[in-house]
């Protein structure tokens, strides 16, 4: 090889793509601080993405995500990484994708305005099957809305947001310590099952200083893609076994793969003119995730003894605490109250939905938007329970007499 | 010269994407051979070699190499390739990219890489076209340039792709067309060799495109046309003021090459003065 010039980190501590173990971690932890933090939520996702092993960040700036910007642009450099300011949202994650491929755990943040952007190159990652993490900070919409206030508008948009058929994981964080957690759960989810995962916080959450407690490595499981198995002779990128999860073979390792957002067969190579290889690839794009539904969806039941007349609540991220709040006055009052919280958007709960509506005749489902989660609630229910939504924009969560109304009014 | 083209391609050539969907006269062949000859005259390690690219006929090209290649979304290729190149600043990276795809849809990461001066040699097939989806307007496609979203003539001023690149801060470019194919090698060399964001703008025939429309029929018709209409720098340099304000010649040949701090070399030299034990 020609040695016309050297690489600029051969001697340098600028390594992304180094090894992730416990002595990373340990540093990663002694460059945090404390074990106890006091943080907004904004930060605990930034420093679960550095717990989890990211070495890259690629981002835009906007409200109210950009904390999660500024403390990784100080943090990166600490550890080795790279952060980034792309020129726009459509950018970041287009640089997310390739470091990806180049073997490095890779996130963006952004929110409503950015996320529009994003879907583009997200449909790409969910074709190309390429790891990477999306934090939503959600903010009130349509367009450029309330860019400072929270809103959960965005729940559609993470699962249908790009064209054609795919799925992906879609998470909700309800306090700083879980938007910390749930950070290192992305990325787990997305190497392993090789998509994109959109991390759901909202304005509040993301703003909000609550107490975070840091893990320590034997606490916590960090994932990693399967690499290739097979000899470099043999390898064809999409080839996959009963887990319909590909191996996925990082670049610059010699096994010249090609990678295109075109149709594909298992050879990576474009096949847009069969049928046969697009239903396959797309059914299977559908079917990893579908298949390991029960493995991925999290919920929290807070549920009343007994098994049936009760009054159900559904809810999700900010508005889980309001609900909280809620639950308790009501059973201060006698009433049976079964609440489901989904930390799990996408794929959708529908199972747990549907069990909750074997107990409960009635399901509340409070939401900071005009009806999402209420439609995919409504279709679990399928008729046995009735739905109720309580919908609110503006900015501001509900207040826990907004839903004890609603449930007593529903009651008399 | 065969013994050459012999090895060119079975070092680098996939071949199980052969035939090739190029239109007959294409000039895309002839970027691709320039660009395998300048990486193998450059000794690059072809697995540590990096192929990226957008949508249009042009991004097709990584597919023909047996390297490793991305083929992502149109006028993208280069935040894709940004990323690679920062996860793995001992990659190289070669983008191939064309002038709807890099100036239309990508031209905000084009200037934007340029401005970073992120190490990268993107290789840009102008054909005056969107050759692809059916030969309309680009914006690189002349004025009175018959396009079929421009079917009176286009009446918009086009790009000059490798004065943007200037502009924006690219350290390396060079304009060069396909009647050119030496000149052109040595032209993607000398910016595989450049530590920083290197661009070269091939003129390149798209006869069943947009040369049917333009009275260039055939691939002989364009490469008569590059050459009558092309003047090498090192001699527009030599005419006088006034020769030269009346020239409405196409300027070719390495048009800049500047020495600037590379954005890996610098991020490698913030990490090692932030960098925490």
């Amino acid at each position: 090889m020609k040695k016309h010039r050297t690489s600029p980190t051969t001697d340098s501590r600028y390594k992304p793509a180094r090894p992730f173990n416990a002595d990373e971690f340990g540093r990663v932890r002694r460059i945090l601080g404390g074990k106890v933090l006091f943080v907004q939520g904004d930060a605990a996702v930034a420093y679960g993405a550095l717990l989890a092993g990211c070495r890259f960040f690629a981002g835009y700036p906007i409200t109210p995500a950009t904390e999660t910007s500024e403390i990784l642009s100080q943090l990166m450099p600490r550890v080795g990484g790279v952060c980034i300011q792309m020129e726009d949202e459509i950018a970041s994650v287009g640089a997310i994708i390739g470091a990806s491929r180049a073997g490095v755990k890779s996130m963006t943040a952004t929110s409503g305005p950015g996320f529009s952007l994003m879907q583009e190159n997200i449909g790409y990652a969910a074709m190309t099957e390429t790891p990477c993490v999306i934090v939503d900070v959600q903010r009130s919409g349509p367009s450029t809305g309330q860019p400072t206030e929270g809103a959960q508008g965005d729940i559609m948009q993470a699962k249908w947001g790009s064209h054609g058929d795919y799925e992906l994981i879609a998470l909700s964080p309800s306090t700083v310590q879980e938007c910390l957690d749930l950070t290192i759960e992305a990325f787990n989810l997305s190497e392993t099952y090789g998509i994109p995962v959109i991390l759901l916080t909202d304005g509040i959450i993301g703003h909000m200083r609550e107490k975070v407690v840091l893990p320590e490595f034997e606490e916590i499981e960090l994932t990693w893609r399967r690499e290739p198995t097979k000899p470099k002779e043999e390898f064809q990128p999409f080839l996959v076994d009963s887990t319909k999860i590909p191996e996925m073979a990082i670049f610059g390792t010699g096994y010249h793969t090609y990678i295109t957002g075109l149709t594909h067969s298992e050879t990576g190579y474009p096949a847009t003119d069969s049928q046969v290889d697009h239903h396959r690839l797309v059914q299977r794009l559908c079917d990893k995730i579908r298949d390991n539904r029960d493995r991925i969806v999290q919920v929290e039941r807070d549920y009343s003894d007994g098994d049936k007349d009760t009054i159900g609540i559904v809810s999700y991220g900010v508005t889980s605490r309001s609900v909280n709040s809620a639950v308790k006055m009501l059973r201060q009052d006698g009433l049976k109250i079964d609440h489901l919280r989904l930390v799990t958007n996408w794929p959708f709960p529908e199972k747990e939905v549907a069990e909750l509506s074997e107990r409960a005749n009635r399901i509340v489902v409070p939401e900071l938007n005009l009806g999402q989660v209420y439609h995919g609630v409504r279709e679990a229910v399928a008729g046995r329970s009735e739905v109720i939504p309580l919908w609110k924009t503006g900015g501001e969560m509900h207040v826990p007499h907004d839903i004890v109304e609603l449930v007593k009014g529903g009651v008399k | 010269m065969f013994r050459k083209a012999k090895h060119i391609r079975e070092k680098y050539l996939e071949e199980n994407m052969w035939p090739s969907i190029f239109c007959q006269a294409c000039g895309i062949g002839t970027v691709l051979s320039c660009a395998l000859r300048a990486i193998d005259k450059a000794k690059l390690d072809i697995d540590q070699t990096i192929f990226v690219s957008g949508i249009g006929c042009s991004s097709r090209l990584p597919g023909y190499i047996n390297a490793d290649g991305l083929h992502t979304t149109h006028g993208r290729a280069i935040t894709f390739a940004t990323g690679i190149k920062l996860a793995r600043p001992e990659l190289k990276i070669i983008v191939f990219t064309g002038d709807g795809d890099l100036a239309g849809i990508g031209g905000n990461h084009f200037i934007h890489a340029a401005r970073r001066n992120i190490d990268m040699t993107v290789i840009c097939v102008n054909n005056y076209n969107y050759g692809m989806t059916g030969s309309q307007l680009s914006p690189t496609t002349p004025i009175g340039g018959v396009a079929t979203t421009s079917p009176y003539g286009n009446i918009e001023s086009p790009f000059d792709l490798s004065a943007l690149a200037i502009g924006a801060g690219a350290p390396y470019v060079a304009k060069w067309a396909t009647i050119y194919p030496h000149e052109t090698m040595l032209a993607i060399k000398d910016g595989i060799d450049k530590e920083g964001f290197a661009f070269i703008e091939i003129l390149t025939p798209c006869p069943v495109g947009y040369g049917r429309r333009n009275k260039l029929k055939q691939g002989k018709d364009y490469l008569l046309w590059f050459k009558k209409n092309s003047i090498a720098r090192s001699r527009y340099e030599k005419l006088s003021d006034e020769e030269k304000r009346s020239c409405d010649k196409i300027v070719i040949g390495k048009l800049n090459d500047l020495e600037k701090p590379e954005f890996t070399r610098e991020w490698s030299r913030l990490v090692d003065q932030h960098f925490v034990e």
